[in-house]
């Protein structure tokens, strides 16, 4: 009974999906012709004329109204053609499927990095407050929060890579003596070991360590928070008081019964911070060489290569609709009080 | 005398605040025998509960016991380790708590609730749990308990929640069972329900009893002794019989004589010589002032067969002066009807004639701007949320007067002086916000907002539903003396009949949306004609019959 009714609602969360994919089409379609400038110029180059650049304008189909050149686009993207970027003269989907698991890599893992602190430091600080956990914790959040990303990155170059000479040289996702694993997921730490290649595995995990800390840095202190502040109410909260009065040992009280109802808050700041990361890692990305996907937008940007931009306002736009999709699920199965409002 | 399964002595309870030490329980004596049922009684802040806290050790952080002895069944409480205190509590004692629903973890299935307290104390293993968990769903005579076994409390009703709550209590058959308010929040009949299982469970089981209550009449009911305590220390402990027949301490007289009884008015609340205690006289009726005719709610979908009448042909008509009380437990309709009254809500039919308009015809929207707006008021239930926490209570006071009329500052502060007076609010507290007043200076707020654009209609939501008996006499006295001062007419709207009489001329008692019965208050009290007026009057505890409050002065003098 109970079970049907969540399918149902997760089932219809993913039906509200679809109406936002149509509106970001049309948004990031309009959106870049309202840009300023002229593709047609660009892609003519300096030396064209008027006439040269008409042309070019017919070749691309933007001398058309705009509701066919939006059929046209939305055939093309059916058929997942981006376009092609000005810049390398590469397809943008090829681009993008490139670059867009660098960064998820990136993000992901700097995510578990974080979670793996933030989450039994917030909870330690939350059952001992006023300890010097809980000042270890505001100390760590407050750090995190308050030290820019590429401060941290520099500083832990210079500690790991120049001083101590730990981490390999901060240039991309692997050193120049390794063989880019064959491509199945993107992700260069699970390819090698799927293809069980340890050694690469290992030189593509000791790229990705100093910028995934740095990140993780950054992306701990609202987690690390969301944690204490959550677990600090719920534990509070008459059915602990139950619970104990019940006899139930701490593990179970802290575990099966706080943690579970203090994790509801805490799954919604995941959601929020890996969305922010996946678009702040710019500077992170910069700082490292990263091949990612915030630093593709950035240079498309520079120089004003309007497929690229499109592909990328489309990906991330994507991105997070699914991961938003993603995190109301997880909320549905965790907290059974949703199913009931429908 | 055989050992008490229970000694408490020379218990003192302390809690560390911001401005030092607070002693929450004093040098506190109780005794309690195997199958005994001993009720504690007082008034919020008498550090009843907090002793119960104390006896399973489950007292907050910032609380310690200070001082004395707890022995129960041989074991030195104070003193055992954390590993001795989790056998005991949930197998050898348990509890249960007021507000049931927030009493049970909210995401996980009940059945599993109970589950997890077998298993932890060896009486059930993961094979066998549920079986047995069921088996307690049935013995707390839960219907169909496969079914609810995988229930979550908000799919439960309060009632449903607390035998949930009883059931994980008793499912490890302690000897000792603690009831902490255990029927705060719920009706009278639900109450009544819960009550009688709890006794009739704690018989079969020769279980000990410790109900803590504000309520003297519940703990007449149901206890053998009461124990009388106020901040912090017990000021008396007797028999029932003893007890009402001859309390001693000041402290008890007040509160037994704060607690309605059957044949108490409402001046008999207070003490002879308060001078808060309203006058007898009642000014004479004048014209109906509200007339509601054949009222509808339905709430649901477009399609006939699918709606639910909150309100279903309602009609009564209100004079001007004259007190009605709408009497129902919850879900009946009474504040659906009330939030249509008040126009919070447009009624799918009939007609609202207040003062000679038919406001049914106003939409609700409209009717926030409309000039018979500040003739009609209500009190809310909760005094502590129904004020904003961030306002004083002087810009409470003055919202309405901002609001509907137009008047200078000067004009307005002393308005609020005046209200306040009126409603018996020192003028020093006027600048304070909610959280620094009491209960009932809360609750005199809320009325001096609710009197200030001098209303002819005030409807009462459960006014006093969140007071302690003393200063629900208080309030109750203060409300029937407004209704002179001021000639206004009331709709008080209560689930307690023992208290909506003292107020109101004229009874209605409303099941499922319908009136079922209507008349003068003593007529309807003394021959109810239907079986629901019956069951409700049945199911309202009462003190002893013997212990007349005015005989009370008489034989302590």
């Amino acid at each position: 009974m109970a079970i049907m009714s969540r399918t149902r609602l997760v089932a219809w969360r993913v039906v509200q999906a679809v109406p936002v994919l149509i509106g970001i089409v049309i948004v990031s379609f309009l959106l870049t012709r309202a840009l300023p400038g002229d593709p047609a110029a660009y892609f003519a180059g300096p030396a064209a004329n008027a006439e040269s650049i008409q042309q070019v304008r017919v070749s691309m189909g933007l001398d058309r109204p705009l509701p066919l050149q939006f059929i046209s686009y939305v055939q093309d993207l059916l058929r997942g053609n981006l376009g092609t970027a000005i810049s390398t003269g590469q397809p943008v989907i090829h681009e993008l499927t490139t670059r867009l698991p660098a960064s998820l890599e990136l993000t992901g893992f700097a995510l578990l990095f974080s979670m793996a602190i933030a989450l039994p430091l917030g909870i330690l600080a939350a059952t001992r407050p006023n300890t010097w956990v809980d000042h270890l914790c505001r100390a760590v959040v407050t750090a995190g929060v308050s030290l820019p990303t590429f401060f941290t990155g520099l500083a832990l170059i210079y500690v790991f890579y120049y001083l101590l000479g730990w981490a390999p040289s901060p240039m991309g996702r692997l050193d120049f003596l390794y063989f880019s694993p064959p491509k199945v997921t993107g992700f260069y730490v699970i390819d090698a070991l799927i293809d069980r290649d340890l050694a690469t595995a290992r030189a593509a995990l000791s790229q990705l360590l100093l910028p995934a800390i740095t990140l993780g840095l950054f992306t701990l202190a609202p987690i690390a928070r969301m944690t204490r502040a959550a677990m600090l109410q719920t534990l509070e909260s008459e059915f602990i008081r139950t619970a104990r009065a019940a006899g139930l040992p701490r593990r179970r009280v802290l575990f099966t019964y706080a943690l579970r109802n203090a994790i509801l808050p805490v799954i919604t700041t995941l959601g929020m911070v890996f969305s922010f990361a996946l678009g702040a890692n710019v500077l992170v990305e910069q700082v490292f060489s990263w091949p990612g996907i915030g630093s593709y937008a950035v240079e498309a940007l520079v120089v004003s290569d309007y497929a690229s931009v499109q592909g990328f306002v489309l990906t991330m736009a994507l991105l997070f609709v699914t991961l938003n999709l993603f995190i109301d699920v997880v909320y549905t199965l965790v907290d059974p009080r949703l199913s009931a409002e429908e | 005398m055989a050992i008490p399964l229970l000694d408490i002595r020379d218990l003192t309870v302390e809690f560390a605040t911001r401005n030092g030490t607070v002693t929450a329980v004093k040098k506190v004596d109780i005794r309690i025998n195997k199958g005994e049922t001993l009720g504690i009684v007082g008034e919020s802040g008498s550090g009843k509960s907090v002793t119960s806290y104390a006896l399973l050790r489950i007292l907050d952080r910032a609380g310690r016991i200070a001082d004395g002895s707890i022995v129960f069944g041989g074991v030195d409480v104070g003193g055992a380790d954390e590993r001795t205190m989790s056998e005991l509590r949930g197998r050898e004692m348990s509890m249960i708590f007021q507000n049931p629903r927030a009493a049970l973890n909210p995401i996980r299935a009940v059945g599993r609730q109970i589950e997890d307290v077998m298993i932890q104390h060896g009486l059930a293993t993961r094979g066998n749990a549920r079986g047995k968990a069921i088996k307690m769903l049935e013995a707390v005579r839960i219907r169909e308990p496969e079914q609810r076994y995988h229930a979550y409390p908000f799919e439960l009703s309060g009632g449903m929640c607390q035998r949930i709550v009883i059931a994980i209590a008793l499912a490890c058959r302690p000897q000792l069972l603690i009831a902490d308010e255990p029927t705060t929040g719920l009706d009278v009949t639900t109450q009544k329900a819960v009550m009688d299982l709890i006794v009739e469970l704690a018989a079969e089981r020769q279980m000990a009893t410790l109900l803590i209550t504000h309520d003297l009449g519940l703990a007449a009911s149901y206890c053998d002794r009461i124990v009388v305590m106020e901040k912090g220390e017990i000021v008396e402990a007797a028999t029932v019989d003893e007890l009402f027949a001859n309390p001693q301490h000041p402290y008890t007289q007040r509160l037994m004589r704060a607690t309605p009884r059957l044949d108490s008015q409402v001046a008999d609340l207070l003490p002879v010589d308060d001078k808060r205690r309203a006058s007898t006289e009642r000014q004479p009726l004048g014209p109906p002032l509200l007339e509601v005719d054949a009222l509808v709610k339905a709430f649901g979908s477009t399609k006939v067969s699918d709606t639910v009448k909150a309100v279903d042909n309602l009609s009564f008509t209100l004079h001007e002066g004259e007190s009605l009380g709408l009497v129902g437990e919850s879900g009946c309709g009474k504040s659906t009807t009330s939030a249509m009254i008040m126009r919070l809500l447009d009624p799918t039919s009939g007609a609202l004639t207040f003062a000679g308009t038919d406001i049914a015809a106003i939409s609700a929207k409209q009717f926030a701007h409309h000039p018979l707006r500040s003739k009609l008021q209500m009190v809310f239930q909760d005094p502590t949320d129904s004020l904003n926490p961030r306002w004083s209570a002087r810009r409470s006071i003055e919202d309405p007067l901002r609001r509907l009329t137009h008047v200078n500052r000067q004009e307005l502060n002393s308005r609020v002086s005046l209200l306040a007076e009126r409603v018996g609010l020192p003028l020093h507290l006027l600048d304070r916000f909610p959280h620094q007043l009491s209960g009932g200076q809360k609750a005199r707020v809320g009325i001096a907002r609710a009197i200030a654009l001098e209303p002819r209609l005030l409807i009462l939501d459960e006014p006093t539903a969140a007071l302690d008996v003393s200063v629900q006499a208080v309030v109750l006295n203060l409300l029937a003396s407004l209704r002179e001062q001021l000639n206004m007419s009331y709709l008080f709207i209560s689930h307690d009949l023992n208290v909506v009489r003292l107020l109101c001329d004229r009874v209605m008692v409303m099941q499922a949306g319908q009136i079922v019965e209507e008349g003068p208050t003593d007529k309807l009290l003394s021959e109810p004609s239907h079986q629901y007026t019956r069951a409700l009057l049945a199911a309202i505890p009462h003190p002893p019959a013997h212990a007349n409050p005015n005989n009370i002065s008489v034989a302590t003098l």
